[in-house]
Formats: C-alpha cells, sequence, structure tokens
C-alpha cells in the first residue's frame, strides 16, 4: 500500500518572501542583521535568603548566558541581598537574562545598569619584592594601598574599574607576580537615579524594543 | 523504595502511630487521644506537630487528592494523612505519582499534589516534576528528607533534593522548622497555581515534621515578592488592534496557556466575530473546537498541512500563551516568515524569547482577549484568505489509506475510539507515533481534555497520568490512554493502581513492536538501520492486564476494532486493548528538526 498523504509536494508549494534571523526578528531578507554581543552590568535586589545564589548562577549555566562575574552581597536592608552582574551578550539575550532573572520568586527587582554607572572592582596583588621602592613607585601609580609585606613579598589591595586593575596587574607583572584574587565587578547608578530598587510596580514587564548597541561597553 | 523501618504497618489504631516513627519527638505523644476522636466538623483540632501542619496546610488549601508513595522521611506525615479526608492514592512507583498528579492538575486546575520520601523516592519523582515544568502544570511536590542535623552527612536516602529540582521547579522550599512549615506549604501550593502555573516542592526534614509546633498555616498566599501582571498594556493593545483590523491574512495561534487561562471561550468568541482562522499548538488542542470551520487544528512538527500552510503565509500571528517551542516553529528563519507578531503570554520572559514580538501583551489570556476584543473595531477583510485556508485543507487532507487486506492502521483506531466516546472523553497518551496519531485523529472540542506530555517528552506518562486524570474527572467522562508498546511497558506498574482503586480507564495500546518514532527517524535519516529500536520481544498485553486484574482485549483485524472498543469502553473499571496495528505505519506530515514547516514532508521520499 501507499504510505504518507496526498497533496501538492513541498516543491510545488508557493513560499513566502520573508525571513527572520536567528533571534527571531524579521529582517530584510537581503540583509543579514543579528545584534552582536555586547558587555552590560545587570543589578538584581533580592530577598536574603538561603538558595538564592545558587538559583541565579543555576539560570545562568542552564540557559547558557555569557556571564564573567557576579557578585553578591548585603545591602542597606537585612533582609534584602544585592547581585551585581556582568553578562556579555546580544540585546535579545540581555533582555533575557533580565526576564529570566526577574521570574525567579525570591527575585524583588532587576535592571540595567546605564552606561555611566559608578563600576568598582577590588583586587590583592602579591609580587616579589626585590626592588622595594619601584614596587611601591607602580602602587603610587595606581593609588594602591599596601596590605601586607613580607622580605620576599608585597600585596597590594587596588580598587577601581577593570582596565585600571588591569593596567596594575600588568605594570606589577614586571616585579613577578605570585598570586591575583579579584572580586568582580559591583556597581550602582549614579546620582537619584535607582539602581535596582524595591518598587515592584517600576518593573517594566513589556520591553521589547531593542535600543542600539552602539552604547560604550565600559567602565569609568 | 522505603527504607526497613518503612515496612512496618501500622496494624492497630492511631494510639500506636508513634510507635513506628522511628526519632519521633517524646512530645508529640503528650495528646495521644486528640486524634483519634471523631471528627469535629466545624473546628478542626489545632495542630501540634510540623506534620499535622503541613497536612491541615493540604486541607486549607483545599486539596481533596494527593498520589505518593511511602518511605522512612516522609512517614511523620503520611500518619496524619492517615485521619486526614484526604484522599491518598498510593502509587507503585513515585515518577506515577508525579504524573498522576500533572494530569490531576491539567484536567481541574488545581495544583495536583504528590508525596515521596527522600533520596530515591526524590529522585523518582524527578522526571514527572520536570515534565509538569516545561508544560507549565500546576503541582505541589512534598518529599521527606533526613533530619536536619543529618542534612549533608550523607546520610541513609539522603539526596540535595531542592538542589536537584532547582533547575525544574517554578521554586522550591527547604522547611526550616516546624513553626513555619504549614505556612511554606499553602504558599508552595499558591504558588504552583498563580500566574503561569508551574511546580513547586517542599522538603521536609524529619525533625522538621516531628517537631512540635501550634502555628496553623497561613491562607495559601504568594510571597510579596512574586508579581503577576493581568492587564496588558493599552497603548500596545490599541496598536495591536488596530493591526488586526488591517490584516489580510489573520491566524490566532492558540497555545496550552489558553486552556490554563481558561481563555477558550473568549478566544472562540473573539475568533468567529472577526472569522480568524484558528491554529493551535499541541498543549492547546481543546482550545477550540476542531469540528468548526474556521479550524486549521494543530501545527507544528507534525501538524496539519493546512495549518503549516496557514502559519507560514499569515501576515499576522496573533499567539496566545504558547512559547513558540522549536516543535512548534520549525527553523526560526521560515516561521511566519511575513507575519507581524501580537503575542500574548502571562510570562514576561517568553515575549521575544524564540519569535520576535512586534506586539507584546503581557497578562492574563482571559483579561488581554477581552481587552483585544473591546479595541478592535471592525473585523479584517478575510474573505480571500480564509477561501485559501479552505483550499489548503482540501489540497493537504489528512485523509489516509486503509485496505481491508492490510494490517489495521492507527489512524482508523484512534478515529473509532474518539467515535466510541463523548465529546468530553478525555485523551491521555505517551510518547511517540501514537501520540501524534492521537494528536492528529482525534477530533478535540472542549479544554482539559487531552492530557500528554508535551514539552518534555515523557514515554510512560500516559497510564499514571489517567489515574490522574479518571479522580479530576466527572464520572460522565471516558477516561482514554491512547498508548504505545514502548511507552506503555514503561510505566505498566500503574495498572496495579487502576485496579486497587477500581478506576474506570481504557487503555488502548497501539502496539507496533517499535519504538515507532525513532524506527520512523531511522528509515528517514539514518539509511533503515534500527538499533534498539526493534520491540518484537513484547509481552501480550492483554494477558499481562488480566494478570494485574484489570480486563484484557486484543485487536488484530478491522473486523475486531469497533465492538472490542466497546466492550473495554462499558467495562467498568480498567481494561487494556493491546491493538497489533501496521508495524511500518508512519506519522504524516512531517516537518524534520529545525525545518520549515511551509515545505513539510507528506510521504517519505520528500523528507
Amino acid at each position: 500500500m501507499k504510505r504518507g498523504l496526498e497533496g501538492p509536494a513541498p516543491e510545488e508549494r508557493p513560499t513566502p518572501a520573508g525571513r527572520r534571523n536567528k533571534q527571531g526578528i524579521r529582517i530584510d531578507p537581503e540583509v543579514e542583521a543579528t545584534h552582536e554581543p555586547r558587555r552590560t552590568v545587570i543589578s538584581a535586589l533580592v530577598a536574603h535568603e538561603p538558595g538564592v545564589l545558587s538559583d541565579v548562577s543555576g539560570l545562568f549555566s542552564r540557559r547558557q548566558f555569557n556571564i564573567e562575574s557576579l557578585t553578591v552581597g548585603p545591602t542597606e536592608d537585612d533582609d534584602r541581598a544585592r547581585i551585581t552582574i556582568v553578562v556579555e551578550e546580544p540585546d535579545p539575550g540581555i533582555d533575557q537574562v533580565e526576564k529570566q532573572l526577574r521570574k525567579l520568586v525570591p527575585v524583588i527587582s532587576v535592571r540595567e545598569l546605564e552606561p555611566d554607572a559608578m563600576r568598582r572592582e577590588l583586587a590583592l596583588v602579591k609580587v616579589d619584592a626585590e626592588d622595594p621602592a619601584s614596587v611601591s613607585a607602580v602602587a603610587d601609580m595606581y593609588d594602591a594601598t599596601a596590605v601586607d609585606s613580607s622580605p620576599e613579598t608585597a600585596t597590594f589591595e587596588i580598587t577601581g574599574s577593570r582596565q585600571k586593575i588591569e593596567a596594575a596587574v600588568d605594570t606589577f607583572s614586571q616585579f613577578g607576580i605570585r598570586e591575583v584574587s579579584r572580586t568582580g565587578l559591583t556597581a550602582m547608578a549614579r546620582g537619584t537615579d535607582q539602581t535596582a530598587g524595591a518598587d515592584l510596580t517600576a518593573q517594566p514587564a513589556n520591553e521589547a524594543k531593542y535600543g542600539d548597541n552602539t552604547q560604550p561597553a565600559d567602565d569609568d | 523504595m522505603s527504607e526497613r523501618a518503612a515496612k512496618v504497618t501500622p496494624t492497630d489504631d492511631e494510639q500506636t502511630d508513634e510507635q513506628i516513627t522511628d526519632s519521633a519527638a517524646p512530645d508529640a505523644a503528650t495528646e495521644p487521644d486528640s486524634a483519634a476522636e471523631t471528627e469535629s466538623e466545624t473546628t478542626p483540632e489545632p495542630v501540634t506537630t510540623g506534620a499535622e501542619a503541613v497536612v491541615r496546610a493540604l486541607e486549607t488549601a483545599g486539596v481533596e487528592y494527593a498520589f505518593g508513595v511511602q518511605g522512612g522521611a516522609i512517614m511523620p506525615v503520611y500518619d496524619v494523612l492517615y485521619d486526614s479526608d484526604i484522599r491518598h492514592v498510593t502509587m507503585a512507583h513515585e515518577q506515577g505519582a508525579a504524573h498522576a498528579a500533572d494530569a490531576y492538575g491539567i484536567v481541574s486546575g488545581e495544583p495536583g499534589v504528590c508525596l515521596a520520601t527522600s533520596g530515591p523516592g526524590a529522585t523518582n519523582l524527578v522526571t514527572g516534576i520536570a515534565d509538569a515544568d516545561m508544560d507549565s502544570d500546576p503541582m505541589l511536590a512534598l518529599t521527606g528528607q533526613v533530619p536536619t542535623e543529618f542534612v549533608g552527612n550523607d546520610a541513609f536516602q539522603e539526596t540535595d533534593t531542592t538542589g536537584v529540582t532547582t533547575p525544574i521547579t517554578k521554586d522550591n522550599t527547604f522547611a526550616s522548622d516546624a513553626d513555619h512549615v504549614g505556612s511554606n506549604v499553602t504558599e508552595a501550593f499558591a504558588l504552583a497555581r498563580e500566574g503561569r502555573p508551574g511546580p513547586t516542592l517542599v522538603d521536609l526534614p524529619k525533625d522538621v515534621t516531628n517537631g512540635e509546633t501550634d502555628r496553623e498555616p497561613d491562607e495559601p498566599k504568594t510571597p510579596d515578592t512574586y508579581h503577576v501582571q493581568e492587564r496588558a498594556d493599552s497603548e500596545i493593545v490599541a496598536a495591536a488592534a488596530e493591526r488586526i483590523e488591517n490584516a489580510n491574512r489573520p491566524v490566532m495561534l492558540l497555545g496550552g496557556g489558553v486552556i490554563k487561562g481558561e481563555a477558550s471561550e473568549a478566544c472562540r468568541e473573539f475568533a468567529i466575530e472577526h472569522e480568524i482562522p484558528v491554529i493551535t499548538t499541541m498543549p492547546g488542542l481543546g482550545a477550540f473546537p476542531e469540528d468548526h470551520d474556521l479550524s486549521l487544528e494543530m501545527a507544528g512538527m507534525h501538524g496539519t498541512g493546512y495549518a503549516n500552510m496557514a502559519i507560514t503565509h499569515c501576515d499576522t500571528l496573533i499567539g496566545i500563551g504558547t512559547r513558540f517551542d522549536d516543535r512548534l516553529t520549525g527553523g526560526i528563519e521560515t516561521f511566519a516568515p511575513d507575519a507581524e507578531v501580537i503575542h500574548v503570554d502571562i510570562d514576561p520572559a517568553e515575549i521575544s524569547k524564540n519569535i520576535y514580538a512586534d506586539y507584546p501583551l503581557v497578562g492574563d489570556a482571559e483579561t488581554v482577549v477581552e481587552q483585544l476584543a473591546e479595541a478592535v473595531d471592525e473585523s479584517p477583510e478575510v474573505k480571500k484568505w480564509r477561501a485559501q485556508c479552505q483550499q489548503w485543507k482540501s489540497d493537504y487532507s489528512m485523509a489516509y489509506e486503509a485496505p481491508e487486506d492490510a494490517p489495521v492502521q492507527p489512524e482508523f483506531v484512534v478515529e473509532a475510539l474518539d467515535e466510541a466516546t463523548s465529546d468530553r472523553a478525555i485523551v491521555t497518551t505517551g510518547v511517540g507515533q501514537h501520540q501524534m496519531w492521537a494528536a492528529q485523529y482525534w477530533t478535540y472540542t472542549e479544554p482539559r481534555t487531552w492530557v500528554s506530555s508535551h514539552g518534555l517528552g515523557t514515554m510512560g506518562y500516559g497510564l499514571p497520568a489517567a489515574i490522574g486524570a479518571r479522580l479530576a474527572a466527572d464520572d460522565d467522562q471516558e477516561v482514554v490512554c491512547v498508548d504505545g508498546d514502548g511507552s506503555f511497558l514503561m510505566t505498566l506498574q500503574g495498572l496495579s493502581v487502576a485496579v486497587r482503586e477500581n478506576l474506570d480507564i481504557t487503555v488502548a495500546v497501539l502496539n507496533n513492536e517499535y519504538i515507532g518514532m525513532v524506527r520512523q527517524w531511522q528509515d528517514a535519516f539514518f539509511e533503515g538501520r534500527h538499533a534498539a529500536s526493534d520491540y518484537n520481544w513484547m509481552p501480550e498485553f492483554d494477558k499481562l492486564a488480566e494478570a494485574f486484574g484489570a480486563c484484557g482485549f486484543r485487536i488484530d483485524d478491522y473486523d475486531d476494532v469497533a465492538d472490542t472498543i466497546e466492550e473495554a469502553l462499558a467495562y467498568d473499571g480498567p481494561s487494556v486493548i493491546d491493538v497489533h496495528i501496521d508495524p511500518d505505519a508512519n506519522v504524516y506530515p512531517m516537518v524534520p528538526s529545525g525545518g520549515d514547516n511551509g515545505q513539510f514532508a507528506l510521504t517519505e521520499d520528500q523528507l
């Protein structure tokens, strides 16, 4: 017996003119238009309770979001913690990161920070101290504070933007770096602008228009 | 699954119950006869332990049924359930408990409750929880846990249940003390039901359930951090309405969210008023009557040719309660490529996740469809488009060949079952070819009559789901499980439960002695090499059913079909029909994975 169904074969059917890109956005079939990844900072205010950090980090791994750093710490309110995440994703991905985070029950509010937001990171750098004068000169250049010294080593604390820390580590490397430990980025909105507040009604539920992705991608 | 202690059955009355809880708090015995007294209808006895608070929480939430399996760490809860009006259905396997609870949730709309002990009990629930999560079914799972002081020490039957289930639950909680455990449960119940439904879990360490408390659980309510938007932004509604008025080729795509959001009636009225053709996703089956002129039935990988043509060529796609799953969309690049998308969903994270929404409408499906209905002043001009859709309906008819001398065709069996049952009959399925035939050839006209495993694709879902569906359904609704031989074999221990509870369900096993969908793909994409898909070692299911105490039937020929189905449906209790179908029957149309919906294959050589 004949198997299958009757009907015009695939090549006999009309085909539509349009096309979507891989992100599901309708595009001009002639032009390749995909959103390029950009680096941005997302701040989330969460309930300060066990399991929140694993909820958040698990979300990032299972949805394959590209994450560069994640920091968590207490806030002015004992019941709230703040999670600051640096992600590198195209606009639709950033949109998803925010929405998926917001969906976690213990997450109170989420927002992407403006490019001008204050961003800081801290690093501890332990270097060989055979030439204390030169080491100290480099430390001065980067406003690094000595936190420990021994006959063979000196350890400095550097605070600042990611570039500043990378530049400092780079410069210190001439003396021989023994160890580096960095915190990841924490950030806050400027002036009266709220970083990620407790006001639930301010949550934008509908955002669907992606901004242009030419914003400055980094730091101070 | 249970530890040795769990096998000690309480033979006497409630007075001896404390003796079998191996780490019972001594104070639990201070009021020995309180539970044994006859029930005082008006004011229930105050709670004294965490376990009593847990059961009180379920009662407060209005729970009528719970599905589960006993075991060491959950025993304190079971001991209290023993006296409760909640009807507990002891299942043969925890996976079945989860599927039964899931199906109960689908049919009733209220969270289905399942219970299991710690360790293997909890991990056996995992498949069912993941299934409920993928399909957004309301479900509450309660799992026993080793006493808090042992947690983290790799104690006997210890598993990090909240850790394991975090990615597959809407939310989960490790109950940390007896005073709050009751409210943990009511809150989890509310979370499972509110907004976009889903499974929640409360992990119950034995010291917490045995612990003393006099705290009654709070009424079920979601935590303050949980926010659901009911109404969509009115400006976007107005813009979407204008788009609909000006559409030339509109379609409505109704997903499972329409059924969960009780929006079927509103969608029906909207479609009929504006004469907009209606397509459903697989979870959306029943959201719109398939015998209506406007219905194009189901789109997607095994959707009808006409639904896939319409969705590919539409210029306005009104997607309601759908997450644009890859089995629906096929390749993203070719999905409704000319369409402006109006997307209604209660979960903002679904907006533009897979398909960009030109008009994102976040809110409750029924509310937003009513908003749209109010905003659309004039119907779009659809005469030509409707004629085109009708043309496609005849061009790509689902009519199949069923020659008398060939083996029984599965489509024929599905249609015969549909014919022999009422419009409100409930269909449950496993996963595979039989599931697709059941989706394609049964005519769904009512919401909450299609109970299947869509997102996770769990073989073995059908029988335990039929058990849960039976208990949630009205007495006049038949419950038919259309199963496959491979799927049925995975969870058929549930027959013992159906027999014990005398549940009136009919299982029709479409037996092709293959794990058929795999065999179909092997023929199409693996040069016909039937690696591990040949199931010619199947038991005789009719005899197996008899061994369980159910009623067994067998069909080999067309002549047997109608009569046997009638007999099986008439049997008051569980019956199993082993239907020997054409082993080479395939499911068409078919869009290969990631393919273009408009290029569906009607035969194997078109793949």
